[in-house]
């Protein structure tokens, strides 16, 4: 079987075809980071989230010189996300879909990005999940696919928005991680030290609005173009946003018995962080990570997670229907209607 | 109201906020003056307060779920027992024109309240706001100053307020 997935619920236009043998066929990302237009210019933000004017030649360049009747069943994010934009990737993953006299279903976000890893070949769940992007800090025991326990989330900013801000307070580019980690490798450790947000808290939730006013804070006793300065802060910001990260994930661990991590969302990315939660594999505990590609909102992991609930028996959807708001644990195992 | 009056009920005010829990508190102070069919402008640097003080008014609505930052997802909406209230966040809005794209029509209107952070990102497609507040770093502390068409309601506000 082979599904087309259709992302389109924030910033990035993405198209992914995965087949239920031979993996990823082939995709298309349309992403508002470091895009250029043929004449040099920097495609506005308006630009990028105008889904409506990607999905057609991201199509065509997903497909190549494939047929469409290659395509068994259409996958689109149904939430959650902005309505406008959700609205745009299921209309026409439902045409498209009508117009082959082929099924098409609505994928929850989060789920997809959850599920991304048995991609490349992961088992499916149980495991535990970190997710972690420019919109979401969660921890979530996947128990199986549409169980999910949420076990922590984060009471203010998102982990992958903290990175964001703190790149902008020093004057770095979008998306802030990679630009906070280039900036971190020269920075000199001990500094400063930021104290590891929600340390003496029990519980397994996260906080990152403290950590970027302290970011702040201390940049304000640096000189404007104090390069070393800010070296040293965005070194410790890293050091205390992924040492949250990973201490919430050993603790969840020990608490739940579970032996397999899962790291997900866009910030899975950054090389720290995976470095520091390989440290907690071993001792019958795996850590699993996406691929870098796969980490960042695409196409492909939702056409992943429709196949795999079309595959266990789930009716496909007669409409196209979103959820701006859809909390993971409202999501109910595949099944048939 | 002709124009005297209304300039007469205008009013004014600024405060020293010493602390996260403070600007919370001052959020809450806020919500019993706030009326459907408005809108209340946060504006202020990054880490200034601006969704501290949405959470304290929001939870003051009886919300007790999580109240996070919508600097990603652009608008988080709640459901009280008063109004529907949307938290906007426009940070990320490089081109104002790209408020349309959220459908911003959609929420402005007879029975919500509309908390926008950056609303001058959204250049001068929002509706006037009912109360503007103005946060700023001092020392380890924070400014607010606050510019409000209720002066009646503002005056409440501080005063419950500074009985804590």
């Amino acid at each position: 079987m082979r599904v087309l997935g259709i992302e389109t619920s924030c910033d990035e236009t993405g198209i992914g075809l995965v087949d239920s043998s031979a993996g990823v066929v082939a995709e298309a990302l349309f992403s508002q980071v470091g895009i250029h237009r043929p004449h040099g210019g920097v495609v506005p933000e308006l630009a990028a989230r105008d889904h409506v004017r990607k999905l057609l030649p991201l199509l065509r360049e997903t497909l190549g010189a494939r047929e469409m009747d290659e395509v068994d069943a259409v996958a689109y994010t149904a939430g959650p996300g902005l309505i406008g934009a959700l609205l745009t990737g299921a209309v026409f993953g439902h045409s498209l879909a009508w117009a082959l006299g082929k099924p098409a279903i609505g994928v929850h976000h989060l789920e997809a990005h959850l599920l991304a890893v048995m991609l490349q070949g992961a088992p499916p769940p149980p495991y535990l999940a970190l997710l972690v992007s420019g919109g979401h800090t969660q921890l979530v025991a996947a128990h199986d696919i549409g169980h999910y326990e949420l076990l922590g989330d984060t009471l203010d900013d998102a982990v992958g928005e903290a990175f964001d801000k703190v790149a902008r307070m020093l004057g770095l580019g979008y998306p802030g991680g990679p630009e906070i980690q280039r900036l971190a490798r020269r920075g000199r450790a001990r500094r400063f030290e930021f104290p590891q947000p929600m340390a003496r808290r029990p519980g397994l939730d996260f906080s990152f609005s403290g950590l970027k006013t302290r970011a702040l804070q201390t940049l304000r006793h640096c000189g404007d173009d104090d390069d070393r300065c800010h070296a040293d802060i965005a070194l410790a910001f890293e050091m205390a946003a992924v040492g949250s990260l990973t201490e919430r994930c050993r603790r969840a661990l020990g608490q739940s018995g579970c032996k397999r991590l899962v790291a997900a969302g866009g910030v899975a990315a950054n090389a720290r962080l995976r470095r520091e939660l390989a440290k907690l594999g071993g001792d019958g505990v795996e850590v699993i990570y996406p691929e870098m590609k796969l980490c960042a909102d695409n196409g492909v992991m939702i056409a992943n997670a429709g196949l795999l609930r079309l595959q266990a028996g789930q009716t496909p959807d007669p409409l196209p229907q979103v959820r701006a708001r859809w909390p993971l644990t409202e999501l109910q195992p595949p099944r048939a209607a | 109201m002709n124009a005297a009056q209304f300039w007469q009920a205008v009013s004014k005010a600024t405060l020293f906020i010493e602390s996260a829990d403070a600007m919370e508190r001052l959020g809450a102070c806020l919500a019993p003056g706030a009326r459907a069919a408005s809108s209340i402008w946060l504006q202020g640097d990054l880490g200034a307060g601006k969704t501290t003080l949405c959470r304290g008014f929001i939870r003051a609505l009886g919300y007790r779920g999580r109240v996070k930052s919508p600097s990603y997802t652009l608008l988080e909406s709640y459901s009280t027992a008063r109004f529907p209230v949307h938290h906007f966040d426009f940070y990320r809005i490089a081109d104002s024109g790209e408020v349309e794209w959220i459908g911003i029509r959609d929420y402005f209107d007879d029975e919500a309240v509309c908390l926008v952070e950056w609303p001058e990102r959204a250049g001068r497609r929002l509706p006037p706001p009912a109360l503007r507040v103005t946060l700023a770093h001092a020392g380890d502390g924070r400014r607010a100053s606050l510019h409000s068409e209720d002066g009646h309601a503002l005056t409440a506000a501080l005063q419950a307020f500074r009985r804590g």
